[in-house]
């Protein structure tokens, strides 16, 4: 490749010489003696103290601990390992946020003072500093752990810091396309295009494998070596990665709230990788029937003959009976809805998550020889005592299925509705009484799930929308994601914040309107929630339909008083321990119904429940691994 | 010693003896060792004998991410350390189809010119040190220190700058920069004639030199010798006007030959060289404020660049010679093989050797000096 600007000249090999410098004569033998002149010139003195090093200069470490996170990325470019991480108890821990406890020490024995260290650390705390001078005949003081003070600390200040110039990050996420408003506002077709090879390759390599994402993760999801596979072009590699932990790569590749990219180190002074994407980008890319071959590589050949009981086909049962029948047990799920998927299905509309890519992943946990009975209602079709003398052991995983009401006045009219019901019946395809004007009470994303589904339903129905979204919360803190907010927008659905409802107005048994007011606060002094409103701030939003999505209750009526008798609770919900299990042996409960709030963290009890129920069955064949 | 030159006892006819040369001696920047057979003080023959210097470059690079390689490469030469980023940072551009902004192409065209005065003026006190005359070595080291605080400004540091990356240059020139190099290179041009009073227009020095180590263009070409020591037997070889590289086309400059190639050429050569640099640093100077833009092509994540399968082979003129990379991607995140044509070890080792064996003692170290090796590029 030839540089750019580069011309080539003939070349003038062997010619002429054109520029002779051979000396024409000698000089004086005298000549040299005029060096004696520097005998009398003003000597160069330099002052017996530490010169100034330059701006940019390479000295000893300074690291800001306020600022570093314990990634290790200084250590893992270190060309020499010169940098260790060294854990440190008294510094905060926080998966959550991406932050552990450990800070790099520098051994001074092998630095080559490059300050790769630098150009690569994602928050910008590392930095070399102008200091250069340490002398001593202890070995062990040349292995140092910097601190904003630096080696000595005297404070230098910073030599060579953090520098768009020399940044080794590439902070820019990879575009993702999406469907256009206009093309997408009158079906649900799924919006996100999802990433082609070429930019998920480019999107995988901006990972820096710092791990801070498998840690955030509610189930630890292999999330560096996932990526790191899609980077290497082995996307079967990176499906089996996932499948390690995730038996739902298709869901949480679409609707994960990606509490990774959360924790994304990248994140801290740029855009997180996109990890869901990716995700979801390797198993669109993988076969089903390949798919199929690498999730149930690991499936026991033997049968234990212990059975298994699942109420519920959400998330955390399935999840659940996956790992549990890749143990050898019978498992049996039971649906009282006439297709698997939970709130997967039918909380979740299908411009978000298709239902033939939720299929696809169901499909894999059948094959592991899961059976799922639909349209069995336990309570109604099954009775719970049957459920617990046919089995071994019984998990209860229902969710969250019944929609909470305001109890404002009118809140009992025909023409109300619950989000989550609303939600089913579109799923289910369904009828029901669609209105030209709609107002959605509630700003999670439960909320914009019916409100941009009712704006598509009206813009097919009658070719325009009129969805207003009401919430209470501020702007800047609304519950639902900030894409649900932006998205929503943009098909047409009007959002109205910091305000709370006060009434549905009627009128001749026909609703007019929500009416709501202005909120002044949410919570309390003690932080509990006990909304203050200005009753003279009223606006009269004009709808025909209300929809309320102010969040759901479980319904555990089918357990039987026995069982629910023997059951300890806690605020309306089954008390379990981490493993999922109950005050009844036999019985486990996972999911939303005792700990929320999403697939995600379903997925994570499910796993957990799983090897629970494995002990409690004997097993001790658990290949799985833990959780933790 | 290395093995193969270890020779457990011999038995030189009585007139003759052996005399271990080295490894710490004035006649190399560096350790290296000569096996010198003499009768009287008429050299016989000597044998070179490097690697007090081997760190195993080479093999150490093929177990480092690309971008960690940049903080090896400059190692490999000590006086001249910024040739050697230039050419591994271009290999890899060559294979990885990375282009280097205008901007960064000027800078690093800046670098590799102040380096080379550098390890000139290194050369000047070395030359003039292996005659016995240290005078003219504390100004050569003294002037030169006076650069190392301008590199020391660019890059952060004085020797090893790690300056030169793939894809351009680490970060942009400190304000105020050029002004301060354009007030370095009058200073120099004013020192200019103390050296030459001193040293070069010696007639003790000159009569010192003339004879002294003589290349003949035939043997030259033979012996794989580059740079100022080629140029010095009368070929006008230069890698910048010949084979071109940066901006190298866009600057005037002159490549300076003698005839003789003896240490007295080779020595002038390079004095001439060292006003060549001069001009084209004042042509940097005035050209580069007017070239804007970024310093650095964007580069991926460096855990996570893989280059594109492919061999290639960069070269530039240092100033030793011609130095060049060969190396090797199998499409990894770490070079398959990267192979340094130093120059040095061709004057090192081939042409030392020759011209020894018609040298006497006392010119031993002159005539290594003269050649300008650089041991641990010989050894790499």
């Amino acid at each position: 490749m030839e540089q750019k600007g580069t011309k080539t000249r003939p070349r003038k090999l062997y010619e002429v010489p054109n520029m002779d410098v051979t000396p024409k004569n000698k000089g004086s033998f005298l000549r040299p003696l005029k060096a004696l002149s520097f005998l009398f010139r003003e000597p160069v003195t330099l002052p017996m103290e530490p010169r100034p090093a330059a701006e940019n200069y390479r000295g000893f470490h300074v690291n800001d601990w306020e600022k570093c996170i314990g990634c290790g990325t200084c250590a893992e470019i270190c060309d020499n390992e010169a940098i260790s991480m060294v854990h440190i108890p008294d510094l905060p821990e926080d998966h959550k946020n991406g932050i552990k406890p450990r800070r790099p020490a520098i051994d001074y024995g092998r630095c080559c003072w490059c300050a790769l260290c630098v150009d690569i650390c994602p928050t910008g705390s590392i930095a070399l500093s102008r200091e250069y001078i340490h002398i001593s005949r202890e070995m062990n003081t040349f292995f140092i752990l910097p601190d904003e003070k630096g080696m000595h600390g005297l404070g230098y200040p910073i030599g060579w810091g953090k520098n768009e110039d020399s940044d080794l990050l590439d902070l820019k996420r990879q575009p993702m396309g999406e469907v256009e408003p206009e093309a997408r506002s009158d079906n649900f077709d799924e919006i996100v295009d999802g990433f082609d090879a070429h930019t998920a390759l480019i999107e995988a390599s901006r990972c820096i494998q710092c791990g801070m994402c498998h840690e955030a993760c509610p189930t630890n999801m292999h999330a560096p070596q996932y990526i790191r596979a899609i980077w290497e072009g082995n996307v079967e590699k990176a499906v089996e990665e996932i499948y390690r932990t995730n038996p739902f790569p298709q869901v949480c590749g679409r609707v994960c709230t990606h509490r990774c990219e959360t924790a994304c180190s990248i994140g801290r002074r740029g855009e997180p990788v996109a990890i869901r994407w990716l995700k979801r980008y390797a198993i669109d890319a993988v076969s089903p029937a390949k798919v199929k071959k690498i999730a149930l590589a690991d499936k026991a050949k033997k049968k234990s003959g212990k059975k298994v009981a699942i109420v519920g086909s959400g998330p955390a049962g399935l999840t659940t009976a996956f790992d549990l029948a890749k143990l050898g047990h019978a498992v049996t799920v039971y649906e009282s809805k006439e297709k698997p998927g939970g709130m997967m299905r039918y909380g979740i509309p299908e411009y978000r998550l298709p239902y033939d890519k939720l299929d696809a992943d169901i499909a894999v946990i059948e094959a592991a020889g899961v059976a799922i009975e639909c349209g069995k209602a336990i309570g109604r079709d099954i009775g719970f005592d049957a459920l617990r003398s046919d089995n071994d052991a019984v998990v209860v995983a229902t969710g969250l299925g019944q929609g909470r009401s305001t109890r404002i006045p009118g809140s009992d009219q025909p023409g109300v509705f619950s989000a989550v019901d609303l939600l089913a019946r579109v799923t289910a395809g369904e009828s029901f009484d669609l209105k030209e004007s709609a107002a959605v009470i509630g700003g999670g994303n439960v909320a914009f799930d019916i409100a941009r589904s009712l704006a598509r339903l009206q813009k097919k129905t009658f070719g325009k929308v009129d969805v207003t979204l009401v919430a209470l919360e501020a702007r800047d803190r609304m519950l639902a994601d900030e894409e649900e907010v932006i998205e929503g927008g943009e098909e047409g659905v009007k959002v109205f914040t910091g305000r709370g409802p006060k009434q549905i107005v009627v009128e001749n048994g026909a609703i007019k309107g929500l009416e709501t007011v202005l909120c002044l606060s949410i919570f309390d002094e003690e932080g509990r929630f006990h909304p203050k409103y200005d009753e003279a701030d009223v606006i009269l939003h004009p709808a025909a339909m209300v929809v309320e999505a102010i969040g759901q209750a479980t319904d555990v009526s089918y357990l039987g008083k026995d069982v629910t008798e023997a059951l300890e609770w806690e605020r309306g919900r089954i008390k379990i321990g981490r493993d999922g299990s109950t005050a009844v042996p036999w019985l486990f409960a996972a999911g939303d119904m005792v700990e929320g709030p999403d697939v995600i963290h379903a997925v994570a009890a499910g796993h957990r429940t799983a090897s629970a129920i494995d002990t409690f069955l004997g097993g001790g064949s658990s290949k799985l691994e833990a959780a933790e | 010693m290395r093995p193969e030159n270890y020779r457990p006892v011999s038995h030189p006819p009585s007139h003759e003896y052996e005399l271990y040369f080295g490894p710490n001696h004035p006649g190399i920047e560096g350790n290296y060792a000569i096996r010198v057979r003499l009768k009287g003080d008429e050299v016989q023959e000597a044998i070179a004998d490097g690697g007090y210097l081997h760190r195993g470059f080479e093999k150490i690079m093929e177990e480092r991410l690309w971008i960690q390689n940049v903080a090896l490469v400059p190692r490999i030469c000590v006086p001249d350390p910024v040739p050697m980023e230039e050419c591994y940072s271009r290999a890899v551009e060559q294979l990885g189809g990375l282009e280097v902004p205008a901007r960064a192409q000027w800078i690093r065209v800046m670098m590799l010119e102040m380096s080379r005065i550098c390890a000139h003026l290194f050369t000047f006190g070395g030359n003039a040190a292996t005659i016995g005359f240290y005078t003219n070595m504390f100004w050569g080291v003294s002037m030169r220190d006076l650069f190392l605080d301008l590199f020391e400004e660019i890059t952060g540091a004085r020797i090893y700058h790690m300056y030169i990356t793939p894809g351009g240059v680490r970060r942009d020139l400190p304000e105020g920069l050029l002004d301060r190099l354009a007030a370095l290179l009058d200073d120099l041009e004013s020192r200019l004639p103390d050296f030459e009073d001193l040293f070069f227009s010696n007639t003790v020095v000159i009569n010192r030199a003339t004879g002294t180590g003589t290349i003949s263009a035939e043997e030259a070409l033979a012996w794989g010798v580059t740079g100022p020591n080629l140029r010095a037997s009368g070929l006008p070889f230069d890698v910048r006007r010949d084979d071109p590289y940066l901006v190298y086309p866009e600057l005037e400059f002159e490549v300076p030959t003698m005839k003789d190639g003896d240490a007295l050429a080779r020595m002038m050569v390079r004095k001439a060289e060292v006003l060549e640099s001069i001009k084209i640093l004042r042509q940097v100077i005035a050209r580069l404020p007017h070239i804007e833009g970024p310093v650095r092509c964007p580069l991926p994540n460096p855990l996570a660049w893989n280059i594109p399968a492919g061999d290639t082979f960069a070269r530039v003129e240092s100033s030793k010679g011609e130095l060049g990379f060969f190396v090797v991607s199998t499409g990894g995140a770490k070079p398959w093989r990267v192979h340094v044509r130093g120059p040095s070890q061709m004057h090192a080792v081939q042409v030392l050797e020759r011209l020894l064996a018609r040298g006497r003692l006392e010119d031993i170290a002159q005539i290594m000096f003269s050649l300008d090796a650089c041991p641990p590029e010989v050894d790499r």
